[in-house]
């Protein structure tokens, strides 16, 4: 990227946003330019290294698709992302659990 | 808004502060024509609000170290580090030189509008300071309206 293109194309997510929640963070008082600037930066670069690495490490390689799962794998797997596990549980269907619990019952109905 | 800590030590996400950040740029790294689900792009956003929390408490304790009550620059680049983005940092350093330049040429290019404008309008006696704070704080990116200069124009 040309030092013109970089210019403009600086920044893709709203810095107020980013503001707001910078702000809603205990025991800060107050949050320089640069710095707002700079979180709104690595925020973006953040997204796209989960996201590429999600898609490298995840499933829907094969389907050129990007899902929840892959997300959440990245998250339990990569020490990187583990602060994410939170926000990105892993999840089962609800089919699944109820198969499950099916299964269950009915190895509770042969005793 | 702020019901405390989760077992990881990182502040806790209410509701308030799960701002949505659309468009945030997930397609620019990926390969061409990936398909990401509604799911994960909501989730990818979610991520970027807990990102930004994260790095927030880890840049101000850099900055209350040095008894600093305002966060810079320095402390966010070395929150990146400590939360081992280290490849962050090329980039960021990058970014900045050119976001402060960009800010200098736009800096100048309001304060000659300002005189000009005096100049013309000699009793409009408006009240400039508070627009001028403001300018520094909202800054305007690509998806935002630009503020600030323009309530001026009439």
């Amino acid at each position: 990227l040309s030092g013109e293109n970089l210019a403009k194309k600086t920044i893709s997510l709203p810095i107020s946003r980013v503001r707001l929640i910078m702000k809603s963070s205990p025991d800060v008082s107050s949050i320089n330019q640069d710095a707002l600037f700079l979180t709104t930066k690595a925020t973006e670069l953040f997204v796209q290294h989960l996201a590429l690495s999600s898609f490298n490490n995840g499933c829907g390689k094969e389907t050129n698709s990007l899902s929840y799962s892959d997300l959440a794998k990245t998250a339990e797997e990569s020490e990187t992302f583990h602060f994410l596990t939170d926000i990105l549980p892993k999840k089962i269907l609800a089919r699944d659990y109820l198969k499950s619990l099916e299964q269950m019952q009915e190895e509770d109905a042969d005793f | 808004m702020w019901p405390g800590q989760c077992s990881s030590g990182l502040p806790y996400l209410s509701t308030e502060c799960r701002v949505t950040l659309h468009n945030v740029g997930v397609e620019d790294e990926l390969p061409d024509g990936v398909n990401v689900s509604k799911e994960a792009r909501r989730a990818i956003s979610q991520a970027a609000s807990v990102f930004v929390l994260y790095a927030t408490s880890c840049a101000n304790n850099f900055a209350l170290k040095a008894k600093r009550k305002t966060l810079n620059a320095g402390d966010v680049m070395a929150a990146m580090e400590e939360m081992e983005f280290e490849r962050f940092l090329e980039p960021l350093r990058a970014a900045l030189e050119v976001y402060k330049k960009g800010q200098k040429g736009k800096k100048e290019v309001s304060e000659q509008k300002r005189k000009e404008k005096k100049r013309a309008d000699g009793e409009h006696e408006k009240n400039k300071e508070d627009e001028e704070g403001e300018d520094e704080e909202e800054q305007r990116m690509e998806e935002e309206p630009e503020e600030g200069e323009e309530e001026v124009e009439n």
